[in-house]
């Protein structure tokens, strides 16, 4: 087998453009394969995808392998991982790097298995030992009550990366690179699931991974009437409405809502917590946020330990006071 | 149908987040007093996610718990709520693995088993976070897996699941036998009846040590690790909250939105 040599990405594909996460993947990629004075390449896998090696390539990429197959027009861990495994086998990489998203989570412990190696999920920080060279991967575990760094000494070193951990490079469009088309054998028999329908939750309003502004309920808030004063509040600051687990357990508010560990990563500038505890694994998905403001009645809510302003109380009788000042001030 | 669950104890996560600690020196999370472990959250609706197919289809389930000094009222709830039988793989060398090596020793225990149709685990363990072991048995035993499912039937000769995505869910067919990771999307776990209590609370545990299923030491727990850990460190936070005061609810309201205009956050 050839030497391990550079850093691997795998890129994902969203409405026909090169999703956030892979751009994010391919600044944190260029990052460590300068590092280490190596390439940098990304695999796409998908249907009639060829028009976007070129955009890896212009966010870099030095190498872009292309799997364009119409068996490959949505996700499945055994095609998928039969592709990506045979890529990485011809092209041994020193580092592969997937999102932390619906697919890497599910991609990347199957390709770590098939190569008997380590894999260290939902990353925020790696790094290069200087001495080692070896890949430092940080990632909170315990719901986010800590952090643990692993390494892994053998090849290829694997991590998945959360989402917007890491800011993208500018797209540069001058770069150059190299494309690769890989041919797609794939022998029906190894592939031992069928999609046979995908729903689809409608979005009314601005996407909650998108907003620039984020309300987001909690259990306090008691029922789905509780959440249309969040979305009021929302429609003025022209954000969008998440939710911890509960009210999405509950059924007051759609499951895809969800902020957190297990549910999205939001990012917004303002994210508003109302009778929100400030459970770790909420947390993991909007401390990335600048500014975060809390409403509870819990003067020890942990809530209060992350926010930059607060308000102690019931939120039924602050949240229409402030709703209606936040009105008069942005009508200003 | 034969199923199997993979059903791990670890701390409590709803514990409160300031009576987590850490032992530098030992790089290991001090368990907090009087706070007792509880089975992974996921790992109850993975026994929900077997017991609501055996409620239909009749058959076995069998939990299967890897560790060391499992407290038994814990390791024993799966039981208390419907499954049939408890196989811990309970001894020091089982301790202190990794995705790989725990991955590895409930696959070859599974295969001890040798019969099964449906294999259930959570979508991760609420400590370590990892979401691998399931995929890991999949690809040690070479049967199918499907990711983060919130509803499974079995149909046949397959297993229909619904499988979360972040916008929204699919349908999924695949061959039996599988192996499901389940997710909360699936529903409250059951609570345990009063007769299931009694009859957990006699029914002996199988044991089985490395030896029992074909491992040695050196593949399992710490030793047989491939992913190091390096550092567990807790991050510093320094609370700077400004709570707003004011004479009545409505005044506080009315003073964060001031605030965050004075801020330029709106
Ligand atoms: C492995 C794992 C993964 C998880 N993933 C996620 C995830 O992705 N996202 C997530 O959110 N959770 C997740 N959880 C669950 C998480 O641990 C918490 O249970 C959850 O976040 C708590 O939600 P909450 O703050 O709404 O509810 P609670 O903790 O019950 O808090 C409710 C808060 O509302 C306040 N309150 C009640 N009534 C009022 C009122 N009238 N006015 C003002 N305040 C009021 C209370 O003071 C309290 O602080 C996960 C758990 C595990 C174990
Ligand atoms: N020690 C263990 N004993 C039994 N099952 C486990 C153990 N560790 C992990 N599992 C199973 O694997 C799932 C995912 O765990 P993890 O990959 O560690 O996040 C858990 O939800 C369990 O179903």
């Amino acid at each position: 087998m050839a030497e391990y040599k550079g850093v691997m990405v795998f890129g994902e594909v969203a409405e026909g453009k090169l999703a956030s996460i892979t751009t994010e993947l391919l600044g944190y990629g260029r990052q460590l394969a300068d590092e280490l004075n190596e390439e940098l390449s990304c695999i796409l896998a998908g249907n009639r995808i060829s028009g976007l090696a070129q955009e890896a390539i212009a966010y870099g990429a030095d190498k872009v392998y292309i799997a364009d197959d119409p068996q490959l027009s949505d996700y499945q861990g055994d095609s998928y991982s039969l592709v990506v495994a045979e890529i990485m086998k011809e092209n041994p990489p020193r580092i592969m790097l997937l999102g932390q998203t619906s697919i890497g989570r599910d991609l990347a412990p199957r390709l770590a298995f098939k190569f008997q190696v380590g894999l260290a999920m939902d990353c925020i920080e790696l790094s290069i030992d200087p001495n080692s060279k070896l890949l430092q991967q940080t990632r909170p575990v315990y719901g986010g009550n800590a952090w643990a760094t692993f390494v892994c000494e053998t090849f290829p070193q694997m991590a998945t990366v959360r989402q917007k951990a890491i800011s993208s490079l500018e797209r540069n469009e001058s770069r150059k690179g190299e494309i690769i088309p890989v041919t797609v054998k794939l022998d029906p028999a190894r592939i031992r699931t069928k999609i046979v329908d995908r729903v689809k939750e409608e979005v009314v309003g601005i996407k909650l991974e998108d907003a620039q502004v984020v309300v987001s309920g909690g259990r306090g808030i008691g029922s789905p009437e509780g959440f249309k004063q969040l979305e009021e509040l929302a429609r003025i600051l022209k954000g969008a409405v998440g939710a911890t687990r509960p009210p999405c357990d509950n059924g007051w508010v759609p499951t895809t809502w969800q902020i957190g560990l297990t549910g999205k990563i939001v990012t917004p500038d303002l994210y508003i917590a109302i009778a929100v505890s400030g459970a770790s694994q909420h947390l993991a998905g909007c401390s990335g946020a600048k500014t975060i403001v809390a409403i509870n009645r819990d003067p020890e809510a942990n809530i209060f330990k992350e926010a930059r302003f607060g308000a102690v109380g019931d939120w039924k009788q602050i949240l229409p006071a402030f709703t209606e000042k936040i009105k008069e001030l942005v009508a200003e | 149908m034969n199923m199997i669950v993979c059903c791990k104890q670890v701390l409590d996560p709803e514990a409160p987040p300031a009576s987590f600690k850490i032992d530098p020196a030992t790089n290991k999370v001090v368990p907090p007093p009087g706070v007792p472990p509880v089975i992974s959250p996921f790992d109850e609706q993975a026994t929900e996610a077997a017991l609501r197919i055996k409620d239909k289809l009749g058959g076995k389930i069998t939990v299967i718990s890897l560790g060391n000094n499992l407290a038994r009222d814990v390791v024993k709830k799966p039981l208390s709520m419907g499954a049939d039988e408890l196989v811990l793989l309970e001894d020091e060398a089982f301790e202190g693995g990794d995705s790989w090596s725990t991955a590895y020793a409930l696959a070859m225990a599974i295969t001890k088993i040798g019969e099964y149709d449906l294999i259930f685990c959570g979508r991760q363990a609420a400590d370590w976070d990892a979401g691998q072991v399931g995929l890991g048995i999949a690809e040690f035993l070479g049967i199918p897996s499907v990711t983060v499912a919130k509803k499974v039937e079995v149909i046949d000769t397959k297993a229909r699941v619904e499988r979360v995505l972040s916008d929204g869910y699919e349908v999924v067919e695949v061959t039996l036998p599988a192996l499901i990771t389940v997710s909360n999307e699936l529903g409250q776990p059951r609570y345990a009846t009063l007769k299931g209590i009694m009859v957990a609370a006699k029914k002996q545990p199988i044991i089985w040590k490395p030896a029992n299923i074909g491992v040695e030491p050196s593949q399992i727990g710490a030793t047989g690790r491939r992913l190091k850990l390096f550092r567990l460190f807790q991050p510093v936070k320094e609370a700077k909250c400004e709570i707003v005061g004011g004479d009545s609810p409505a005044e506080m309201g009315i003073n964060l939105a001031l605030k965050l205009r004075e801020a330029k956050t709106i």
